[in-house]
């Protein structure tokens, strides 16, 4: 009598599986489109629309060139080689100033987070530095360093030191006192307290500070690049422009915006991977 | 409970302290005199402003007094010490690191080796029940266990003297009366003198050997009471109720 209670709700339930199989995963795969949709939807219509407008000729197609003609322009300035010389040197602008920039800001905002009088003394100069324009101050720089690579280098450099420096300061200072006591009570010397609460404690801020540095360094990137260069994807936007190769100077422009992204996807994972407990903000 | 051989044995001398808060001095110890026996299980309570954490925070090491001062074995007590641990009311887990790593964490800063400080880890945080979630991290635990994990963590360093903070104040009732028997089995089986600050009376009568009422008004005087109760201790108890009844006679609330 039990075997039979047991076997009947067995056997109703594997039958009921399989036929429902086949629709769990039309389910499924509706869930998976669904998603996308909802995710990528309006970007994808926003592409469609360009598209179409531009092909059909509601906007003026000189100006605006259709996604297809921009994406081949794209495939031959990649496939030709002729812009991977321009990606490359303006990798280079960018990398050496992100990396300064993280040299000299790191080990300055945790000091400064630190130790309360250094903060005080360099805050209202850091904070002049910061509210001037770096775009302002490149003739500036120019004129001091000349119209060549370092003052290229230099003026992303200053632009990405300031969100930087202020994310890992404030980092510092935002460890919950709480936790510093802990450590203290537990016998804690500075050292350790600054090795095992603080630093960790900053990591998340570090980390806003570094994306809102790669993103102003692309931003800086193209500005310096537009005066007084003759290669880089910045100089390319403006040089084809002026030739009125209008799909090359967008793709040109997508290259940016894939540089931008990849940035941003590499430091959101670095930070993934780094602090686990705390996700970072998107 | 009393009688080792271990120290911990506390003593207070003359103690005053007082905080200026706006202009004007207020006085929250006023001249107070207490041992503290080793191995004793001592409740502090007293209302809000009565100075029951502060006691607990020069105790700790973390405040200094206006003057008297503390001596533990005889030793007068500048600062923090080895002898000491502190649980404090927020379990103040460090949230990079797993339960190992938080309650290994006391030790590694005292300077003992990873190994070492990670096994004797496992050993307490087996003794609050928490060997399964030994890898999560505290974003994973309830309150209950997170503040589980901060008492293992101050019983990891072997303290000769525990210092709790309202421990069980964040809790919900039915994980605090939980925690309250698992306080009182860990107190029994580790001989360590406990000194516990609470504001519930229930509490103070189910943890101490003796229980201090810190006075608010000016000129009032501290007082001591002994709960002379068998262990484990019987909360619907004739006896237990009566000096339930003792201790808010105390507060002039019945």
């Amino acid at each position: 009598m039990t075997l039979q209670h047991i076997d009947r709700p067995i056997t109703i339930r594997a039958s009921r599986s399989e036929t429902g199989l086949g629709r769990d995963f039309l389910h499924l795969g509706g869930r998976a489109a669904l998603r996308f949709l909802s995710r990528y939807g309006v970007l994808v219509g926003f592409l469609v629309l360009w598209q179409v407008a531009s092909s059909v000729g509601w906007v003026n197609a000189a100006v605006l060139p259709p996604i297809d003609m921009i994406v081949a322009a794209l495939w031959k300035g990649l496939a030709g080689g002729s812009l991977l010389g321009d990606i490359a040197i303006s990798l280079q602008r960018a990398g050496i100033a992100f990396a300064a920039a993280v040299a000299v800001a790191i080990p300055l905002g945790l000091f400064m987070g630190q130790v309360r009088s250094v903060e005080t003394a360099l805050d209202p100069i850091l904070q002049v530095f910061r509210q001037t324009s770096a775009l302002a101050l490149y003739p500036v720089f120019i004129l001091l360093l000349g119209l060549g690579e370092t003052s290229k280098v230099f003026v992303i450099f200053w632009a990405t030191l300031f969100p930087l420096l202020l994310n890992t300061t404030s980092g510092v200072k935002e460890v919950d006192p709480k936790l510093l006591e802990m450590a203290r009570v537990y016998g804690a010397s500075r050292l350790t307290v600054f090795r095992r609460v603080v630093l960790p404690g900053a990591v998340p801020s570090i980390f806003v500070g570094l994306r809102l540095s790669a993103t102003t360094a692309l931003l800086l990137l193209i500005a310096s690049e537009m005066i007084g260069a003759n290669k880089g994807i910045g100089f390319q936007v403006m040089n084809a422009q002026y030739n009125f190769q209008i799909p090359l100077m967008f793709a040109a422009i997508v290259i940016l915006a894939g540089l931008g992204l990849i940035a941003n996807q590499a430091l959101v994972a670095l930070q993934r991977r780094l602090c686990r407990w705390s996700k970072p903000v998107n | 409970m009393t009688g080792t051989n271990r120290g911990g044995e506390v003593s207070i001398r003359d103690l005053s302290k007082s905080f200026s808060l706006g202009g004007r001095q207020l006085a929250v110890l006023r001249t107070l005199n207490l041992e503290i026996r080793s191995g004793e299980c001592l409740v502090i309570v007293g209302a809000s402003g009565s100075g029951k954490t502060t006691l607990l925070r020069i105790l700790a090491g973390l405040e200094t007094a206006d003057s008297g001062g503390v001596a533990i074995d005889g030793q007068p007590v500048h600062g923090v010490g080895a002898e000491r641990a502190v649980i404090f009311q927020e379990p103040r887990l460090l949230p990079w690191l797993s339960v190992l790593g938080n309650v290994a964490f006391g030790l590694e800063v005292r300077g003992v080796p990873k190994q070492e400080a990670e096994e004797r880890a496992r050993f307490y945080i087996a003794l609050v029940g928490l060997s399964e979630f030994a890898d999560a991290f505290p974003s994973q635990l309830s309150g209950g266990m997170a503040q589980r994990v901060g008492i293992a963590r101050a019983l990891t360093v072997q303290p000769e003297i525990l210092l709790l903070d309202e421990p069980l104040g964040a809790l919900d009732a039915m994980t605090k009366i939980g925690m309250q028997e698992e306080l009182a089995r860990i107190w029994s089986e580790e001989n360590v003198t406990m000194v516990m600050v609470t504001h519930d009376l229930e509490e103070a009568i189910y943890l101490a050997d003796r229980v201090l009422i810190l006075p608010k008004e000016k000129g009032g005087a501290a007082r001591l009471i002994d709960i002379d109760l068998p262990r484990p201790r019987e909360r619907s108890e004739s006896r237990f109720v009566r000096y339930r009844e003792e201790l808010l006679r105390e507060f002039g609330l019945h």
